[in-house]
Formats: structure tokens, C-alpha cells, sequence
């Protein structure tokens, strides 16, 4: 008897003190979270990925709490409605934002891009950047080695086996950023979506002088400047060799598209173009029709 | 028999043009001249284009303290300075030149005679080894002048010439010390002499037993200078791990560099340039570059010119192969292969190598299976398949501590995985990587 006696009063002794020190502790050692934090992080998508320059959603949902302000910050995945939410919960102004997309800027396939040598290195872009100017001689396309596929979190990018370069599905799409970070070469730029999805972009990144580009690959930027020229909106520069088209001033008229010599412009989403027979219509009501 | 210490392998020697006799080549049409052929920063041209150039005239002045000139190789006329595709693929500037009969700078001395006095001073000998543009001859091309300069609070102790040539098939370095010993000699000594060192030691290894009798029995009139046959084993034309071998000492990580343990390395070709550029006067536009492979017609030992495409050599050796897999520069562990024969002979091209389909393939990379044989292999200790898996997941601050900078890249790990991982790419890439890292951070 004595026996169940002693074990109960040391177990129940050795429980008691365990359980004030454990409750000074607690009070003690508190750590204020802000609920807000919870709340925020619940409206996120819970990716994980990144693609807001924080360290995954809870990082973000702490940062945009601390902050005071949404200003500069986006949840490329959520879009603009998760950082309507957000701005709800704080009480804060969310920042308009466009969707974005990640844009393949290289086209050249192997039909319009001879393949000259075999590279047989390691399967990384980076590798092979490090190592060679790639199996064409354009030192500045597409790899082919699909690091930007491996990067990709949410299935949206893949090799057209056909074509040997990647693509974008723009349904999973979420803009994060990973496969741009990923590309040794910087072919992937992440640009508005656009209206209507609508988008016109050089889709080439060869910094080599015009000749040099031209036999390098069929559908080259040789910087030629036509596209410059027939810009009624000042929206495109030509810099280092390349031209390129700043989204923030294209008002998508396309007809760069048509000069372009070297078919390096390209437009997804338009419909198909009116066999030329009117006169053309000014850029300015095609983009009103667009709407 | 004297080698080094960790790791090692033993690939098939392949000597095949080592009976083969320098040859000299005949001039190019056009010779290219890359401004960037050394390690350190690219030179920068001094002609124009139409400016009339002799054999031995500077065409471009060093851009940098770590840096080197270069001299064209050909007399003739300034074609353009334009960008031509390198080794890699990649553009980089080069100054052409159009040939026009081999006319020489005056000041160059042409004769075969054998020069041994020279009561130059020691800074004097410097000066003119880098006037003349020499670098190191071995592929690392390291401005030779620079290595002859230590750092304050360092001294050098002893001059240890790299006559390994341990890689497979290279016959380069043999073939010199064949033809010119007492020339190699006399250009120990000013090295030695440059360095302010009284001990000179010859590394050879003994696979080559003619170059070793010939150098002993010369080296008895020249004092200080000792020869040390080695035995056979990859990467020992290392330089730490030809000091290892030679005088039994390690050099510890980077920072630390040879000089940092009282050694002053330098390749026997560089030795035989330093001659050149002090008793003769003629500075680095001419090596010797070995052509070989399985399917060569006439595996060769060439003294060319610099500026001269490499397709003219492997014409000269027979022309290329039907069943060509793959041309690469410099020898099969450490060679780049290249992407067109068009590119010229550098001051580092010390060999072209031809290799059929079947030595070019590449087996198809399997999963490591930790069979540590890659650890077994590396000369410096490191652990090959955990620098390359820190690669692939971009773990740079690990990688740093598993201390990949001290890789050589000699490819040790690569030729013995049984599975055939490209662990020396991953590493390659992780070692440029990591190195920008710690540039940017003792920047700051």
C-alpha cells in the first residue's frame, strides 16, 4: 500500500513542478504574434514558391503585416484578388497590378536554327553555358536542356520535343519567376499578360551584329530598326544588337510584326489577320475594337 | 620512386608520337590572335588595321600587371581586329593578320648557337621575360613573370620544372627535352636565377627513361640543378601535386599558393621560352604542339607558329579521320573539345587531339551508387560526388565549406566513376560560381 502511496506523490510532486515551470516559461518566454499574420497567410496559396521574393507564404503574409503597405508587393500566383484580400484584412490599398506571364524569347527551333555540333555534357543549361556556346552558333538561344522545366513548381513549362524549345502554358502560369531565374541566358522574361492575353514581343535574344545573327538562325533579330521606325508609340528600342518592346507603351497594333524582316516579332492571341484589302485602321481603335 | 601523396590515377599513357621529331610547320595564310590567351586580364591591341607587322613585333600590350603581350608570329599586314569564335563557341576580339612572306624583327637573334653566360640581374631577367610575353607553357598559361615576383613576406626556395607531361598522349614537353636539353638547362638556371634560388629540380616521369638519361647526363655542367624521375600517375604535372612529389611538401588551401611552402613551379616548355626571350631576344610566337590520336595518319610533334588554325595541323598530320568523334584541345583529361578547326594555336595549345567515335563517346550517366571512388581519385582530397550533388541543388555556402575552390579540375573523379556521372562539369560550374561568390564578398 505504502508502496502506490509513494509513486503516486513523487509522480504527482515531479507533475506539479514540471507544470509551473512550464506555465512561468510560457509567460515568460511569450512571443507576440500578430494574428493578422495568420489571417493573411490563410487567403495565400500556400505554393510555396517564391515567386514574391520572400521566403515562401508565411514570409510573405509576416512581411506584408509588418509593412504597413502593400507597396511593391505581389503574390504572382494569387494575383491581384489574393492581394485584394490581403489589403481587406490590413485594411490597406492594394497596388493595381497586371497579370504577368513567362515569355520564351527564342525561336530558334531546329529548323530555323542548324544544329552544328553535338554537345554530350552533363543535361544542364547552366553546364552547358559554362561550357560552350550550345549546338548551334548562336551563342545566346535556347539551350535545350530544360533547366527552366525542372525549376517550374506548377507543371506550367515543358519541351516541345518538335521544336526542342520550351513552352509556356499560360493556364498554369503563375508568373513566379523560377524558370527566368533559372535560365543561364536570360531568354525568359516575365511580361504583362496583356489584354485579352493579347501580347507582341521580339522573340530573340542574339546580341551578335546582323550578319553574324542572320546565319546563325532563319528567325534572328539582326537589329535592323525597321520595327523602330514604324512604331507609332515610341515603344520599341533597339540596344546592344536587339530590339526590344517595352509592354508598358505596345498598344498592340502589330505592325512591326509585318515589317520585321526576319519574322523575330511575334503576336499570340490575335486573331487571324484580314487578307490585306482596306485600308489599314489606325492602332489606336484596333486596340478600342480589341476591348 | 618519388609521387604524391592523396588520390591519382593511372589512364592509358598513349604516347604515340613520342618518336616523332619536331617538325616546323609552314605558315598560315592568315594568322587570328585572340587578345584574352592568358590567365589575367585580356590584352589590348597596339596595331591598327593595314599597320605592316614583322615576326616578333608586340601586336598587343599587356592589360594589367597579371597580364601578358603577345607578338604576332608572322609578318604581314593588319587584316582587321574583329571578334572570331573560340574553342567554347563564344566570340571573343582577335586581331588577324594577312601573312606576307617571314620577314623577323632584327633584334631577334636566329642562330642555333647555344648561349650559356649571362650577367644580367636577376629583375633584369624578369623584365625581359615579360617583355617578351612569356606565360606558362603547361595550358594554364599563368603570366611567368608574376610567378617570379612573390608576394612580400614570401620566399622562394627552390625552382621546380614541370617536365611530367602527364597527360595521356601529349608529347610536346618529351620531344623538347630530346632536341634542346642544354637550352631547357640554360633556361632553368635564369629561372633559378630570376627567382634568387640556388636549388633547381627537374620532375620527369619514367615513362619517359631517354629524356631522363639525356637531362642527368647534360645537367652535371649546370650546378644546382637536379633531376627527379617520378612515377607514372595523373594529374602529377599538378603544381601542388608535382611539389608533393618533388620535395615532400603540401601546399595548404587557397589562399595559399606554391610560393607559400618556398616553390616556384614553372613548365619545361616555359623554362625553354625563357631562353629564348633572354639570350635570344625573341619573344613567345612559336611552340611546339603535339597532333596525335588512334586514327591520325602520322601522330606528330609540330613547332608552329601561333595564329596558325589548328585544321592546318591536323593537315599536316594526315588530314582529319573518317571516323572523327571529337577534336579537342590539349590532351583527353583536361582538353576542351572544340567546335570548329578553324580556331588558332594559342600560347597554352600544346596539343590537338583526335579522337575516334568510340574513345568520344560518353556513356550514359547512371545514379552514384557511393562506391567513393571518385574520393579515392582526387588528388586533393575532396569528395567529388558531394561537390557535384551541392551543384546541382545550388548549395553554394556548403559547397564553399566543402572547400571546392581547391578542385584543379584535373578530372580524376570523372574518368574513374563507374557511373559515369559528369561530376567534373557540375564541379566546374560550382567552382566559378563559388569563386564570384568570395570575389564579391572581399569586395565589399
Amino acid at each position: 500500500m505504502d508502496l502506490i502511496l509513494v509513486a503516486v506523490i513523487s509522480l504527482g510532486a515531479v507533475g506539479l513542478i514540471a507544470a509551473i515551470i512550464l506555465y512561468v516559461a510560457s509567460k515568460k518566454f511569450a512571443v507576440y504574434e500578430d494574428p493578422r499574420n495568420a489571417q493573411v497567410a490563410e487567403v495565400l496559396p500556400q505554393a510555396n514558391c517564391g515567386g514574391c521574393g520572400f521566403p515562401g507564404c508565411a514570409g510573405f503574409a509576416e512581411a506584408c503585416v509588418k509593412a504597413g503597405s502593400l507597396e511593391g508587393k505581389m503574390c504572382p500566383v494569387g494575383g491581384q484578388e489574393t492581394m485584394d484580400k490581403i489589403a481587406a484584412i490590413l485594411g490597406l490599398q492594394a497596388e493595381a497590378s497586371e497579370p504577368k506571364v513567362a515569355v520564351v524569347r527564342c525561336n530558334g527551333s531546329c529548323e530555323n536554327r542548324p544544329r552544328i555540333v553535338k554537345y554530350d555534357g552533363a543535361r544542364s543549361c547552366k553546364v552547358a553555358h559554362a561550357t560552350c556556346a550550345g549546338e548551334t552558333a548562336c551563342a545566346f538561344g535556347c539551350l535545350g536542356c530544360g533547366d527552366c522545366v525542372a525549376s517550374c513548381k506548377f507543371d506550367a513549362i515543358h519541351m516541345n520535343p518538335e521544336t526542342g524549345l520550351p513552352e509556356v502554358d499560360e493556364a498554369k502560369c503563375t508568373a513566379c519567376g523560377a524558370c527566368a531565374k533559372a535560365c543561364p541566358r536570360v531568354i525568359i522574361e516575365i511580361r504583362p499578360k496583356g489584354k485579352n492575353n493579347r501580347r507582341v514581343y521580339v522573340s530573340c535574344v542574339n546580341k551578335d551584329k546582323g550578319p553574324v545573327a542572320m546565319k546563325a538562325c532563319k528567325v534572328s533579330c539582326i537589329a535592323c530598326g525597321k520595327c523602330v521606325k514604324e512604331c507609332s508609340f515610341e515603344a520599341i528600342t533597339v540596344a546592344n544588337n536587339i530590339a526590344y518592346i517595352d509592354p508598358t507603351k505596345c498598344r498592340l497594333c502589330r505592325k512591326c510584326e509585318t515589317v520585321c524582316p526576319k519574322n523575330a516579332i511575334v503576336s499570340v492571341n490575335f486573331p487571324p489577320r484580314k487578307p490585306k484589302v482596306e485600308t489599314p485602321e489606325t492602332p489606336a481603335s484596333e486596340t478600342q475594337k480589341a476591348e | 620512386m618519388k609521387t604524391f601523396r592523396i588520390g591519382g590515377v593511372h589512364p592509358a599513357e598513349n604516347k604515340l608520337s613520342a618518336s616523332s621529331a619536331i617538325e616546323v610547320l609552314g605558315l598560315p595564310k592568315q594568322a587570328v590572335y585572340p587578345l584574352s590567351q592568358h590567365i589575367g586580364a585580356p590584352a589590348v591591341a597596339c596595331v591598327a588595321k593595314g599597320d605592316v607587322v614583322k615576326v616578333g613585333t608586340k601586336i598587343a600590350d599587356a592589360g594589367g600587371f597579371v597580364s601578358a603581350s603577345i607578338f604576332s608570329g608572322v609578318s604581314g599586314k593588319v587584316a582587321k581586329i574583329d571578334s572570331i569564335i573560340d574553342a567554347s563557341g563564344y566570340r571573343k576580339p582577335a586581331i588577324f593578320i594577312d601573312v606576307d612572306g617571314d620577314e623577323w624583327e632584327e633584334s631577334i637573334d636566329r642562330s642555333e648557337a647555344l648561349v650559356k653566360e649571362c650577367d644580367l640581374k636577376p629583375e633584369e631577367i624578369v623584365e625581359k621575360i615579360k617583355n617578351a610575353g612569356v606565360v606558362g607553357m603547361g595550358g594554364a598559361c599563368f603570366p611567368t613573370h608574376v610567378k617570379l615576383c612573390p608576394p612580400p613576406g614570401s620566399k622562394a626556395e627552390c625552382v621546380i620544372i614541370n617536365a611530367v607531361e602527364c597527360e595521356p598522349y601529349l608529347t610536346a614537353d618529351h620531344r623538347l627535352m630530346l632536341e634542346k636539353p642544354e637550352e631547357i638547362l640554360v633556361g632553368v638556371s635564369l629561372l633559378m636565377k630570376a627567382a634568387k634560388v640556388e636549388k633547381g629540380y627537374i620532375g620527369i616521369e619514367n615513362n619517359k627513361p631517354d629524356a631522363i638519361k639525356l637531362m642527368q647526363e647534360k645537367a652535371t655542367s649546370y650546378p644546382g640543378i637536379e633531376i627527379i624521375p617520378l612515377k607514372v600517375k595523373y594529374p602529377q604535372g599538378g603544381e601542388k601535386q608535382l611539389i608533393d612529389a618533388v620535395i615532400g611538401r603540401q601546399v595548404p588551401a587557397p589562399p595559399a599558393i606554391p610560393i607559400s611552402v618556398g616553390a616556384v613551379v614553372q613548365n619545361v616548355g616555359t623554362a625553354f621560352a625563357v631562353y629564348e626571350a633572354v639570350m635570344k631576344n625573341k619573344p613567345l610566337f612559336e611552340r611546339i604542339v603535339t597532333v596525335t590520336g588512334k586514327s591520325v595518319e602520322k601522330p606528330s610533334n609540330f613547332l608552329t607558329r601561333m595564329g596558325t588554325p589548328i585544321s592546318k595541323l591536323i593537315d599536316a598530320a594526315g588530314g582529319l579521320p573518317a571516323d572523327t568523334g571529337k577534336v579537342i584541345g590539349g590532351g583527353p583529361m583536361m582538353g576542351k573539345a572544340l567546335v570548329n578547326t578553324e580556331v588558332p594555336i594559342c600560347k597554352g595549345s600544346s596539343g590537338v587531339l583526335i579522337m575516334n567515335y568510340k574513345e568520344a563517346r560518353r556513356g550514359e550517366a547512371r545514379p552514384c551508387i557511393r562506391c567513393a571512388k571518385c574520393v579515392n581519385a582526387c588528388p586533393m582530397g575532396l569528395e567529388p560526388f558531394l561537390l557535384s550533388t551541392l551543384t546541382s541543388f545550388d548549395e553554394w555556402e556548403r559547397a564553399e565549406k566543402e572547400d571546392i575552390v581547391s578542385c584543379i579540375e584535373c578530372g580524376s573523379c570523372q574518368f574513374t566513376c563507374p557511373s559515369n556521372r559528369p561530376l567534373l562539369d557540375m564541379i566546374r560550374l560550382g567552382k566559378s560560381t563559388v569563386m564570384g561568390i568570395v570575389r564579391a564578398r572581399s569586395a565589399k
